[in-house]
């Protein structure tokens, strides 16, 4: 085989294994991109119940229930805020051990018709102070926090906090 | 005084660091022996100075020095010793110090067991190698200085992370990063032969030592890293497809792809480009994973403590060392040219087809851990990429790659007979089916974790027939031990490491048929899982040396026998007031029988109960190739010196 064969022949293999990467991380993206929701994009944007997807925002306080389910496991409720709106979660499984209410969650899972979110996963943090940066982002879309002013207000006042003007930081 | 003198070590390395990134290289271009015998003490010089800081850090952190910040944040004197010391490297700061520690390690092992390397290649190497760690070191001294001291002190410190506080994690970053930082030296080796314009098998015989300890040394970070989070993070799992975790897979997949070039280098004097090409990207792979880890752009469970400006500094590094070294690429590379050439189907026609596949496998990996920070630098929506992702977009190209390997083994070089090697391989085939079938009709597996089952036995059992046909096992059994001596341990380490795919990849598909339940036991209540019967017996206080900790007992029994008491717990540090749940898990090489305690309800226990089989496997099957690649790297050939190269050498 002559050289220019060979290289020919490497360039079209290289081409081919390119072109089938790229083929598979297209398809593969189309079914199982999963998009981050807060609680306010959820009641605008009403997505689909069969599409997973991800809500975060602060644990509501006071609103954590558990019990058990009705096929015998243990589950959880609670409500996730962004400030203007909340919407509830339900969770069958335990949660993990930095959850916390009036911390940062993110959740994954599905929208039900009765507009409750069914949560299969319920994301836990290494570091407690940790704030899932869409969550922070969510909540400076909110009009609620400007980070640039310090650390978020106590979540007990999220539901009744004044918003605040969108200030100089621009987040 | 101490932390004072760590400091002014860091700084001096980094002079030094300046000076050795200039002198063997100019020295080289000139063809001036002194100043390229100034390269092998320059290295030493490194090695001391980082060792002394690395050495006055580990020393604060074993006093519990509290004027140091870093200690504060991350210290505690009620620690046991042994995390005192790993606390070292727990943190930011204290691993980069840690990563230039290893990298003065390699440029010091490069001096002293370089002397058959040609001078200038060898003053290449250490002064490419000089400016990877200059820009490590300003990057410490400038963004994350461990010796910023406090005043006044703080009574103590705040402890270090309580899922930190592992033996196995302990020994996971210093393994890792002589991995990362192995692939430095073999980019250190590219920019050589490309300031060179030179590639030879000689380069090639040089450079397979450093790309195979790398990823030895890689294999085990990884495997260790997932059997930490296997174990201690305790949700039953082995891989997430996290940032972090990608962070890792990819230098191993260009790694892995390097190894096996490399080969054909230095067999065959073909490849050339690609492999320097590919000893850069390895590299890249490195630097851009130490990016993602430590600026923390992306989401991921381990999230470090992230500092933007850190990032910034990371990937401006980034982004001169991949453009510099692929500028140099595209200016030079073309003096390389290829000598050896070979027909399609040859053993460099399997290589180069594995090389493809790699990379396709780490350009979708990659396509999917960065795709969330483009998404939202471009469109600023917030999605992210998940396991499904992964798992679909990998299995097709992972499948003909597994398929490939016994084959790619049995081919000879230049030119093979395809059906030849088909012929020799034909009973693998047939017991591979076999046991897949078992696993599909007899054991009533889904279709996954029957394809995984039966790739693995066909990786295992073509491995075993790679060895029974060089050893001649069938044809003449009575010399077939004397052979199997005499063959070389390399070919003995590639058939032990290929067959050790076989078994990570049975012990990932047989967690593919893993059994889970979460029950709420009261005392003496018991629950089926898997055919056992788990009795929880009752829940305890226990007090360890910084925790206290809840403790239920659970007892599994099969067919009335006792098969073993699980003990999970839920430990509470008294320093930082965190929870971590401690999994309990009993194993027998066939399956794991695991069990986290999740909380409490009056006297009931809410249990996580697990049955994994074959999961053992996937880390035994790691470690094993991390065997098979130390057995090939132990080969004669490798410390044997090379060939004199065929350009007269400056005598130093």
């Amino acid at each position: 085989m002559t050289r220019k064969k060979r290289r020919l022949m490497i360039l079209l293999l290289a081409g081919l294994g390119l072109g089938t990467a790229t083929a598979l991380t297209l398809t593969a993206f189309q079914d199982n991109l999963v998009f981050f929701l807060s609680p306010s994009d959820v009641l605008a944007q009403r997505p689909p119940g069969e599409r997973a997807f991800r809500l975060g925002g602060l644990v509501e306080a006071g609103s954590v229930e558990r019990h058990t389910g009705t096929d015998g496991r243990p589950a959880a409720t609670f409500r996730v805020t962004d400030g203007p709106s909340a919407i509830t979660v339900t969770y069958s499984g335990v949660l993990p051990d930095l959850f916390r209410e009036g911390q940062g969650v993110v959740t994954l899972g599905k929208l039900q018709p009765d507009g409750t979110f069914r949560a299969s996963e319920v994301l836990a943090r290494h570091d407690e102070t940790y704030m899932p940066p869409e969550v922070a982002d969510a909540l400076r879309r909110a009009g609620h926090w400007n980070p640039a002013q310090g650390a978020a207000p106590p979540a007990a006042s999220w539901n009744t906090a004044p918003r605040q003007p969108e200030g100089r930081s621009g987040g | 005084m101490i932390p004072e003198l760590g400091h002014f070590a860091l700084a001096l390395a980094c002079v030094l660091a300046v000076v050795q990134s200039v002198l063997p290289v100019v020295g080289a271009e000139r063809r001036d022996a002194r100043l390229m015998g100034t390269a092998g003490p320059l290295a030493f010089g490194q090695l001391v100075a980082i060792g002394t800081a690395f050495g006055c850090l580990a020393w604060a952190y074993l006093v519990n020095d509290t004027t140091v910040s870093n200690v504060v944040a991350n210290s505690h004197s009620a620690k046991p010793l042994i995390y005192k010391f790993s606390g070292t490297w727990g943190n930011h700061e204290g691993s980069m110090v840690l990563w230039v520690l290893i990298l003065s390690i390699c440029g010091a092992a490069v001096a002293a067991f370089g002397r058959h390397l040609p001078t200038a290649l060898k003053a290449r190497v250490i002064g490419v190698l000089g400016w990877v760690a200059v820009g490590f070191l300003l990057f410490i001294l400038f963004t994350s200085n461990p010796f910023t001291r406090v005043w006044p002190p703080p009574m103590d410190g705040r402890g270090l992370n309580p899922v930190l506080q592992d033996p196995g994690l302990a020994m996971h970053p210093p393994t890792l990063y002589f991995g990362y930082v192995g692939y430095a030296v073999t980019f250190a080796f590219a920019l050589a032969a490309l300031l060179e314009g030179r590639v030879d098998a000689a380069w090639g015989r040089w450079v397979r030592p450093w790309a195979l300890g790398a990823w030895c040394f890689l294999t085990v970070g990884i495997t260790m890293g997932s059997w930490w989070a296997y174990y201690e993070l305790g949700w039953g799992g082995y891989w997430f497809w996290d940032p972090v975790e990608n962070a890792s897979l990819l230098p191993w997949l260009a790694g892995t792809a390097l190894l096996h070039s490399a080969i054909v280098v230095e067999k065959r004097d073909t490849l050339k480009v690609w492999s320097v090409l590919l000893a850069i990207l390895a590299f890249a792979m490195s630097l851009l994973g130490t990016f993602l880890v430590r600026s923390g752009v992306l989401n991921s469970v381990h999230a470090f403590a992230n500092d933007p400006s850190r990032g910034i500094f990371i990937l401006v590094l980034l982004m001169v060392y991949v453009a510099g070294a692929f500028a140099l690429f595209a200016w030079r590379a073309p003096r390389l040219s290829p000598t050896g050439i070979f027909a399609p189907i040859s053993r460099e026609g399997a290589l180069v087809l594995n090389n493809l596949l790699l990379c396709s496998i780490a350009a979708v990996v990659l396509a999917g851990t960065l795709w969330p920070m483009f998404a939202d630098i471009l469109t600023g929506a917030k999605i992210s990429v998940g396991p499904p992702f992964f798992n679909t977009a990998t299995a097709p190209l992972a499948i003909p790659l597994v398929i490939a390997m016994p084959i790619g083994a049995m081919l000879p070089w230049k030119r093979a007979d395809l059906w030849a090697a088909l012929q020799r391989l034909w009973w693998a085939a047939v017991a591979a089916l076999a046991i897949g079938f078992v696993a599909l009709v007899v054991a009533g597996y889904p279709v996954w974790p029957v394809l995984g089952m039966t790739l693995a036995a066909w990786l295992v059992i073509g491995a075993a027939a790679d060895i029974a046909d060089r050893t001649g096992l069938f044809r003449r059994p009575a010399q077939a031990w004397r052979r199997a001596l005499a063959l070389p341990r390399a070919a003995w380490g590639a058939a032990i490491a290929h067959g050790a795919v076989g078994i990570s990849i049975a012990g990932v598909a047989g967690m593919g048929v893993a059994t889970d339940t979460l029950v709420q036991l009261e005392p003496g209540q018991s629950t089926r899982l898997a055919g056992y019967e788990w009795r929880m017996d009752g829940l305890s206080d226990v007090t360890g040396a910084n925790y206290r900790a809840r403790r239920v007992t659970v007892t599994v029994l099969q067919d009335g026998k006792v098969v073993t008491v699980l003990t999970p717990e839920r430990r509470t540090f008294i320093v930082d007031n965190q929870t971590t749940a401690e999994a309990a898990i009993h194993t027998n090489a066939l399956r794991d029988l695991y069990a986290v305690l999740g909380e409490e309800r009056g006297t009931a226990a809410v249990l996580r109960l697990h049955h994994n089989p074959f999961a053992p496997w996937i880390w035994f099957g790691g470690l094993a190739m991390a065997f098979g690649g130390m057995l090939s790297l132990s080969d004669r050939r490798m410390r044997v010196a090379a060939p004199a190269p065929k350009a007269a050498t400056v005598p130093a």
